[in-house]
């Protein structure tokens, strides 16, 4: 468990934050930037010290003011990923991801060296300067570097921000595979709420200089701090599934969510993996009865548990669909015309092609 | 009388640099990072000799370090060092009035190393001398050599101060500007004068050259 219970004042930027995030696991810090996010994990990493207040990571105390207490960074065993990379000009990829690991105590292995360069692709860049290496390649030797240092948590810091978005497609699957070989628990800040359903299982919603919402990723998807953050294009559900059965022609995936099987695209999935799917509420159709000769894929019967408003012109309607809840946006006029209702039986449309199926860690 | 003049004015401008380097080393770093109470003035004093006329300068050196001076005395009396009046003190005179060469040079190549490197090395476990030395100091290694350089090649030229804290001893303390300027003063020395000027452009102009050359070289080899 890292538990941290913080206050901060600089200026005009007050920062009060308490949570606990579940250690090994990934947790998100999400929020506006501006909302205290990289100050938390600066704290947390001890480059910023709190005015008062208590950081613990399992049982090693970091920070606690009461007792005047506070360790210094480079002997808190945190690594840290940057926005900006942040790699030793002076020195190749080699010297770069030995850095931390000649000062890891105990000294790391070159078991541990070599599993990195592996895992991370960087064999052939190894005696390459950083000033040689492309945007998406520093960023997979600054997380290596920071790896080798045998952390006991790794903060990543928006470490996709400074990419263009295909970069950002390439080497999100880098720290897929991070968070699924290490059992290192992460905190991974963020203000694309993609990369936190993909990546992390634990949400801290920053607001402010404050946690607006803290909970697991699909449960956070549902609260209103959360739209209010994304906006009304991006709210939906997050539910977590496993796949059925994958057909490798047309890359199709059948996923089993609740008790319903949903298609949806998932090139590179196998039958058997959890994955975890994100579905936008502005994608989901409505229908009162079993529509026939429609192009849609899935079909799936629920039972509408609340309807909230959104904004002047929609409503966001809460359905169950035999455990997990879906969110559908629909238009006041379509709402009262259906006479939708909570516990009104009804169908959910949704075009497999607006699903893609993630793979996702169950730690 | 060209060639001992030389070779002193290298010797005395060598132990200048050697001298002034490390605190200038010293002085740059806090100038440039820390925000702290008398920074304004440290940095003033630092860069004093710049606009003191260079006699002043050898002036308070005699009376600081002169036989008769608080700690000239300490000196003589403890470790038996003189240093007015002897090429020791020709360096020291000339490691004061180039040391605000160095801390220019030093800490425009600071000002360029992103601080956050030093934040990043203490994340995988280094402490403040260690990120000092594997980090900071070899990212400043550019403006060190380049600042050493042009102290260097300033000093071999440095003359009011000597003169005035030093003496114009040959063999002792006659670099090449006081050479120069004997040359000057004596009858039918024209012809000198003008070989010791012509060896001092030389060599000025070989030294700035050199500075800029090597800074680019190192510059290149870390990346910048």
């Amino acid at each position: 468990m890292l538990e941290i219970d913080v206050s901060l004042s600089r200026g005009d930027f007050d920062l009060e934050v308490t949570f606990a995030a579940p250690t090994p696991g990934v947790t998100a810090l999400f929020g506006r930037s501006g909302s205290g996010k990289t100050t938390v994990i600066n704290l947390i990493a001890g480059l910023l010290r709190p005015d008062s207040g208590r950081i613990a990571l399992d049982d090693a105390v970091l920070h606690d003011t009461s007792r005047s207490y506070s360790l210094p960074p480079q002997r808190r065993a945190i690594g840290y990923v940057f926005q900006d990379p942040l790699l030793f000009p002076h020195f190749d990829v080699a010297g770069n991801l030995r850095y931390g690991q000649r000062r890891a105590q105990p000294r790391g292995t070159e078991a541990e060296f070599a599993d990195a360069v592996e895992l991370l692709g960087l064999g052939a860049l190894l005696r390459r300067r950083p000033h040689e290496l492309s945007g998406g390649e520093r960023q997979r030797v600054a997380l290596g570097r920071a790896l080798l240092s045998r952390p006991r948590l790794l903060l990543l810091d928006e470490p996709l921000a400074s990419l263009d978005a295909a970069r950002r497609g390439e080497l999100l699957p880098w720290f897929e595979a991070l968070r699924d070989r290490h059992a290192i628990p992460i905190v991974y800040v963020s203000h694309e709420f993609e990369e936190v359903v993909r990546l992390a299982s634990h949400v801290v919603l920053l607001e402010q200089g404050r946690v607006a919402a803290e909970g697991d990723v699909g449960r956070i998807a549902m609260v209103p701090e959360l739209r209010a953050v994304i906006g009304p294009e991006l709210a939906g559900s997050v539910v977590d599934g496993q796949v059925e059965s994958t057909d490798p022609v047309t890359g199709l995936a059948q996923i089993r969510v609740g008790h319903s099987a949903i298609t949806a695209s998932g090139a590179g999935l196998r039958a058997g993996q959890a994955v975890r799917l994100q579905v936008l509420a502005r994608d989901l159709v409505l229908a009162t009865h079993k529509p026939m000769g429609l192009s849609v894929r899935n079909e799936i019967d629920g039972t509408i548990r609340a309807i909230v408003d959104d904004g002047p012109d929609a409503v966001l309607v809460e359905i169950d669909v035999g455990g997990p809840v879906l969110l559908a946006r629909v238009t006041r006029p379509a709402a009262s015309d259906l006479a939708l209702a909570p516990g009104r039986r009804l169908w959910v449309l949704v075009k497999a092609t607006s699903l893609r199926g993630h793979v996702h860690s169950r730690r | 009388m060209e060639l001992e003049a030389l070779r002193l004015s290298l010797y005395v401008a060598l132990r200048s640099v050697l001298l002034g380097l490390p605190l200038a080393i010293v002085v740059a770093y806090p100038l440039s990072r820390s925000r702290f109470l008398g920074r304004t003035v440290l940095d003033a004093i630092v860069h004093l000799p710049l606009v003191l006329p260079p006699v002043a300068v050898g002036y308070v050196l005699l009376l600081v370090f002169g036989t008769r001076g608080t700690v000239g005395a300490w000196l003589e009396s403890a470790f038996g060092i003189r240093l007015a009046f002897t090429s020791a003190g020709a360096a020291l005179a000339t490691a004061v009035m180039t040391f605000p060469l160095m801390v220019r040079a030093i800490r425009l190549s600071l000002e360029a190393i992103d601080p956050r490197l030093e934040d990043a090395a203490r994340t995988l476990g280094a402490g403040p001398f260690d990120r000092f030395w594997t980090i900071t100091l070899p990212l400043m290694a550019p403006g060190i050599v380049a600042g050493a350089i042009i102290a260097f090649a300033a000093g071999l030229g440095e003359f009011g101060a000597v003169i005035t804290f030093a003496s114009n001893i040959p063999g002792e303390t006659r670099t090449l500007p006081l050479a120069l300027y004997t040359a000057l003063q004596s009858p039918g020395g024209d012809a000198l004068a003008a070989r010791l000027a012509g060896l001092s452009f030389l060599l000025g102009l070989s030294g700035l050259v050199l500075a800029e050359w090597v800074s680019r070289v190192l510059r290149r080899r870390i990346g910048r």
